[in-house]
């Protein structure tokens, strides 16, 4: 497509001039977002990665320096991997960083448990309930992200809405403790991420190809062999789409088991904040955030995959 | 709604699980009492503590700022980037580009955040600039993480989009330039306007990013009601989701109105050229 529109800007009747003007500012125009990426997105994680490989002084900033003038022209390296080396030996980090994938793997099983049927009947319902129904599903994704983790402090608290409702019952005669255990931080994610599990499962099923169902129906299979056999696989890269949306950034979560987790949920989005906001440990933070990334490489590849797919190249 | 029970079920438990959390703050906002359990009387006492704590409006006030300013910017990159990746085929530094823009989608915040800090005291070491961390800082962090969802917006608009009416007007010699603002740009409006409303939103709703890059003179309203919200339960900030909410809602449904208001007056045209 766009090489078409630039082949016929080639031919039809572009003096040279405007088209070396229409070239320089496709260029332009490329310059800047590109340039801006470059320096605010790529630049600092070579700058994390830097910085991790530096040992951590008293000063400001916080970091020995790599690159040292030793005398004029004559530099010398100092690289470090003491701080790698710290979080391999302090079992602290493993935990956290083991913790982490586990919860976020349970809460995207949730999310994906919760969300299916959600989506799978809004793509079924009347085409004029669809749009008012997706406007509540996106709705709270709208409102503060801090205030909705907020407000499970008080239906989740020893004598909050829950606890309160669960005595009223009769089920439990004392309070359950919730909050502040690594349950509350499950909760939290999955209620914080369900939109996000829910649109792509919605896209996908929504586009899905009905006469394949009627087809089924027509040789005498039961919906729900029809479901297992013909929707469910057909839907599985809404799934994957879902499931990475809720994954990747769970892992990294800090908000959610500040709030809700207790002292005992350890995250390692929350170690990094305490090294580097309490400890001002600045190399091992980075330290932290470099080995992070290097378990996300693999799901974040893997995202970038779908997403190119969903955007279409021309 | 959807025929079998059990979808209407599922559907059902989604919903109130996502709207109860919410409803129950509104309904807690009007307690007079400080306690959650016990229902004293309807009053509008914590939003008056709310309209009278300096700190937190002067803090909303910085996050509107920079959320305005942050948004503003972001849409015009993210525009850029959009056009980029839907309307430039292969160029040089495709995938690393794209790469790019989609990768602070899912990034965990604390690295952007870290990341972001790092840079910023860097290019200080080096250049002297930006002086020190504050409103500058903010911006800019913003605008990197909100870009990449205005981009991803405005390119799914494009991409949907047929290009012939843009190749039409460069046949008949129009100039690129000319082409985006006349025809393209028209075109993706709404895809811009919701890029927009959705940089926003996330920039004034960041505190990850923000506690990393922001200074001492610079706290936005999640850092407020983060430290306060820390330490427990806080009647006032339940007063202030049930603003937040409000706006979101009305703006939400007149959006909702707006766009169903366009699908109609299309529809009607396209029928009236039909029998034109």
């Amino acid at each position: 497509m766009a090489e078409l529109i630039q082949s016929e800007m080639r031919h039809t009747g572009f003096l040279g001039l405007l088209q070396r003007v229409g070239l320089s500012g496709r260029a332009l125009v490329m310059a800047i977002p590109y340039g801006w990426l470059l320096l605010f997105f790529l630049i600092p994680f070579l700058i994390v990665l830097k910085i991790a490989l530096a040992e951590s002084q008293m000063a400001i900033p916080p970091f020995t320096p790599l690159l040292e003038t030793v005398e004029e022209l004559k530099y010398q390296i100092t690289v470090t991997f003491y701080n790698f080396h710290y979080m391999v030996t302090d079992d602290l980090y493993i935990i956290a960083y083991l913790n982490s994938l586990k919860i976020a793997f349970v809460s995207t099983i949730c999310c994906l448990v919760l969300g299916y049927p959600v989506a799978y009947a809004i793509a079924k319902a009347d085409p004029k309930w669809r749009a008012p129904l997706l406007m509540l599903v996106i709705l709270p994704f709208w409102t503060s992200f801090l205030i909705r983790v907020y407000a499970w402090i008080g239906i989740l608290s020893n004598n909050g809405v829950l606890n309160n409702f669960l005595m009223w019952l009769g089920i439990i005669d004392q309070p359950l403790q919730i909050l502040y255990t690594p349950m509350a931080t499950y909760i939290g994610i999955t209620y914080s991420y369900l939109p996000f599990m829910i649109l792509p499962l919605y896209s996908t099923l929504e586009r899905m190809d009905n006469t394949l169902l009627e087809a089924a129906a027509d040789l005498g299979c039961p919906p729900w062999k029809a479901f297992l056999t013909i929707t469910l696989p057909l839907s599985i890269p809404g799934m994957i789409a879902g499931s990475l949306l809720v994954f990747i950034p769970a892992t990294g979560e800090f908000v959610i088991p500040e709030l809700l987790g207790g002292p005992d949920t350890l995250m390692i989005g929350r170690t990094l904040w305490t090294e580097f906001f309490n400890n001002r440990d600045w190399p091992l933070a980075s330290a932290v955030a470099v080995a992070l990334l290097l378990f996300l490489v693999v799901p974040i590849m893997l995202f970038q995959n779908v997403q190119g797919k969903q955007g279409g190249h021309p | 709604m959807p025929k079998s029970w059990f979808l209407r079920f599922g559907l059902l438990i989604g919903l109130l699980f996502l709207y109860l959390p919410i409803l129950l703050l509104i309904v807690l906002s009007f307690n007079d009492n400080r306690s959650i359990s016990v229902w004293s009387e309807f009053s509008f006492r914590w939003y008056g503590e709310l309209m009278q704590d300096d700190q937190l409006l002067s803090a909303a006030w910085l996050s509107v700022r920079v959320a305005f300013i942050s948004a503003s910017c972001a849409v015009v990159l993210g525009t850029l980037a959009g056009m980029m990746l839907a309307r430039f085929g292969a160029f040089k530094g495709r995938a690393l580009f794209s790469g790019m823009v989609s990768a602070p989608l899912v990034m965990p915040e604390v690295i952007l955040g870290l990341a972001l800090l790092l840079l910023f005291v860097s290019l200080e070491q080096l250049t002297g600039w930006p002086e020190g961390r504050g409103m500058l800082t903010i911006v800019l962090a913003h605008i990197t993480f909100t870009m990449s969802f205005v981009t991803v917006v405005v390119q799914s608009r494009l991409v949907s989009m047929d290009a012939s009416l843009e190749e039409a007007a460069m046949d008949l010699g129009a100039r690129p330039a000319k082409v985006f603002f006349v025809i393209t740009l028209p075109l993706i409006a709404p895809a811009i306007v919701s890029g927009w409303l959705l940089a926003f939103t996330l920039s004034l709703d960041d505190l990850v990013i923000t506690s990393f890059v922001s200074g001492p003179g610079s706290t936005t309203l999640p850092q407020v009601v983060f430290s306060s919200v820390r330490l427990g339960l806080s009647p006032k900030i339940n007063a202030l989701a049930t603003i937040v909410v409000a706006i979101v809602a009305t703006g939400i449904i007149a959006a909702g109105f707006y766009n169903a208001r366009q699908e109609r007056l299309r529809k009607r045209d396209e029928q009236m050229a039909q029998q034109g």
